[in-house]
């Protein structure tokens, strides 16, 4: 970005900026130096890591005997050495898809009625408890979901299966307990919903005054100026704070591991027990693992890593397109 | 002004968590501190009979988590015998257990099953001149706990329990069921039977069992990971547990203690003995007398014999080793670990073992791992 600028903007704009550069105070410099060189320190350990990260799994797939991306299977301490992400990058995206479908529109329900519906009195507490939501460790959600949640989703279990098994994504083949994808993706939608909607309500908190008067002023119902005013202008910070929350989705482990039942199958049917995540699979397989089993977790978790990478530089492309409503230029 | 109010709020609160937290905390410490008074008062007693010798320091240790709660207590009683010596057990997992006693970082290792050859190979760099040897410390029955509400008492044989956990026997009134436990009534549900979803070596001696006693209906590998297909997967002895216990028409396998602690009912085993065998600590002691030594020289590996018929023998058993260099020890921690292991192979160290839900070592083995233990260098 700050080597772009001088190209593309008129010649009075770099006099400007050469002038903020170049005050002469001993401060301004140390501080350019201090954040240019924390940039670059960032650089350098997530260059390191991804590295370390491809050598040890660069070591672990050169050994490998069944397929890295289409085996369905994890047993690196077998003979042959056989396995493959395929089961684990499906039941990471599925379960963190469910999650977003749930807390997104929920969460941006909340964080409208905090910050234009509620009357103040009931808002501060609101917003507070919510925030109070991202502060408990994912272990005790692990704990309440398999303890609780499980139990009590069989029911909507045969819900779904009964009046919405034709959709096939809800036909329930097996009988058994909810621990699957769907419960993780709902206990997922619960963990990262209080993130999205403290970012979304400090989003919608900053709309301008003016454009909500005018808009009232035209006589506009409030639920008009919501959706002219306030929803376009906080698009952006939605859809980072939504990112915010996936990211979170994508890489929870303990209460994962605690609520799902893994296997190394691909199905469709969400509702019947199966699947894995990256983060699961790793917390599960860690301990017991020998050196080159280590290694080809490792090698699954570098795909996480590229897959987060993924997920953050789209969500950055579609902040940047809508860049004219972003709350920091307003 | 506002934002500053609502920080003050937020300051508040966490404070106030803060302060719960730390109550909540030490209403744990206090709890753990009567346990400790209590039993320190029995141990006064017993004490004398702990032999320090020459022992000192601080002796590491990691292993295997199936002999975690036997370890807390020789731990707890030994440190209160001689003071001075701190023993650390990290109770992990066997393979990590394994892995820090070829790096020499511990003074011994625990390990549900005994040492590969690739693994006595490595571990000869660490253990001058000698080698890793297993030494069989503590036994225990691995209960099938279930959940059937009407059914207090259930009796399987090894090919059923095989079929159960391949899912090839689907429902609880299933015939060959039915056979077994005549005059019980059955209920027409689905089995769900409940594995650990990591890797374990309780899964390994399940394996282990059900392909020697039952080789026909169960043809997997015995691995630390769940072999079947079908199924369904919690994590860890505590999760099974939990799941067996929550779900009606489940069933599971873990540690005894497990299903003593939550009242989960533990099959009983037909074994081909007059009557079924119960999961109790005594049978498994029974039926791990029936083992024989496999391993060379001072090695005391056990070869488990899973198809004996001995009367009230439970057969299936785990048996946890600890893992020492013959010769070659560590100079500096040599004397507390003949010390400390003399401790937990004695008469008064095994019985311990009963009332934690583990099996005694069965006397004639017990009689060679403290003879092996005495001749350690």
């Amino acid at each position: 970005m700050a080597s772009t600028t001088p190209t593309e903007t008129p010649p009075e704009p770099p006099a400007a900026s050469r002038r903020a550069a170049s005050t002469g105070r001993v401060g301004d410099k140390v501080f350019l130096g201090l954040s240019r060189g924390s940039g670059i320190l960032l650089l350098a350990i997530m260059a390191s890591i991804a590295v370390f990260l491809g050598y040890r799994a660069a070591l672990a797939i050169s050994e490998n005997e069944g397929n890295f991306l289409t085996t369905f299977d994890w047993n690196p301490a077998g003979d042959p050495p056989v396995f493959g992400i395929a089961v684990l990058l499906f039941g990471t995206v599925v379960s963190s898809v469910i999650a977003m479908a749930i807390a997104v529109p929920v969460a941006v329900g909340i964080a409208l009625f905090i910050s234009h519906y509620a009357p103040r009195r009931i808002a501060a507490p609101l917003a507070y408890v919510v925030d109070l939501l991202a502060a408990v460790p994912s272990i005790i959600y692990g704990i309440w979901g398999a303890l609780f949640l499980v139990p009590y989703l069989g029911g909507l279990n045969l819900w779904l299966d009964e009046y919405l098994g034709w959709t096939y994504v809800f036909d329930k083949t097996e009988a058994g307990v909810a621990r699957s994808l769907f419960t993780v993706g709902i206990l997922l939608a619960i963990m990262i919903l209080p993130i999205v909607t403290s970012v979304s309500r400090e989003v919608f908190l900053q709309v301008p005054r003016m454009n909500e008067e005018a808009a009232l002023a035209l006589g506009a119902t409030r639920w008009e100026v919501i959706r002219m005013s306030v929803l376009p202008f906080g698009r952006s910070g939605v859809i980072s704070a939504s990112m915010l929350g996936l990211g979170r989705a994508l890489g929870e482990t303990m209460a994962v591991a605690t609520v799902l039942s893994p296997s190394f199958v691909i199905s469709l049917h969400i509702l019947d027990p199966g699947g894995g995540t990256f983060a699961q699979n790793i917390a599960a397989k860690f301990d017991e693992a020998n050196q080159f089993g280590r290694d080809a977790l490792i090698a699954s978790g570098l795909v996480l890593f590229v897959l987060t990478l993924l997920v953050n530089g789209a969500a950055r492309l579609i902040i940047a397109r809508r860049k004219e409503y972003s709350g920091a230029n307003a | 002004m506002k934002l500053q109010r609502k920080n003050g709020l937020r300051a508040t609160a966490l404070g106030a968590l803060a302060v719960s937290g730390a109550l909540v905390l030490t209403a744990c410490g206090s709890d753990d501190n009567t346990g400790g008074t209590g039993s320190a008062g029995e141990k006064k007693t017993a004490a004398s009979n702990i032999r320090c010798g020459d022992a000192g320091g601080q002796l590491m240790a990691s292993g295997s988590s199936a002999q975690k709660n036997a370890m807390d207590l020789w731990v707890k009683n030994y440190m209160a015998a001689c003071t001075g010596v701190e023993v650390n057990y990290k109770s992990s997992s066997s393979g990590e257990g394994i892995v820090a006693f070829n790096q020499g970082t511990v003074g011994f290792a625990g390990s549900d099953s005994a040492l590969k050859p690739d693994e006595v190979e490595e571990s000869k760099k660490v253990c001058e001149s000698g080698q890793g040897i297993n030494l069989p410390m503590v036994g225990g029955p691995i209960a099938i706990g279930y959940n059937l509400p009407g059914v207090d008492s259930l009796v399987l044989d090894a090919p059923t329990v095989a079929k159960i956990f391949d899912t090839k026997i689907k429902k609880w009134n299933d015939p060959a069921i039915a056979k077994l436990n005549p005059g019980v009534k059955l209920p027409d549900t689905t089995i769900q039977a409940f594995h650990r979803s990591e890797d374990s070596g309780t899964t390994q001696n399940l394996g282990k069992y059900l392909g020697k006693a039952a080789p026909n209906d169960w043809k997997y590998e015995a691995e630390k990971k769940w072999p079947a297909p079908g199924g369904q997967a919690a994590q860890g002895s505590s999760g099974v547990a939990a799941q067996v216990k929550q779900v009606p028409g489940a069933i599971g396998y873990f540690e005894l203690s497990y299903a003593e602690s939550q009242d989960i009912p533990a099959v009983s085993i037909a074994t081909g003995a007059s009557a079924p065998a119960e999961a109790t600590s005594e049978n498994a002691s029974k039926a791990i007398a029936a083992a024989k030594i496999k391993g060379t020289g001072k090695d005391l590996a056990l070869d488990l014999d899973y198809t004996t018929k001995a009367e009230g023998a439970y057969p299936l058993v785990l048996v946890t080793y600890e893992v020492v260099c013959d010769t070659g020890n560590k100079p500096e921690t040599l004397d507390t670990v003949k010390s400390f292991l003399g401790y937990t192979a004695s008469d008064e160290g095994q019985k311990i073992l009963t009332d934690a839900g583990y099996a005694p070592i069965p006397t004639e083995i017990n009689a060679k791992v403290r003879e092996t233990v005495d001749g350690l260098s």
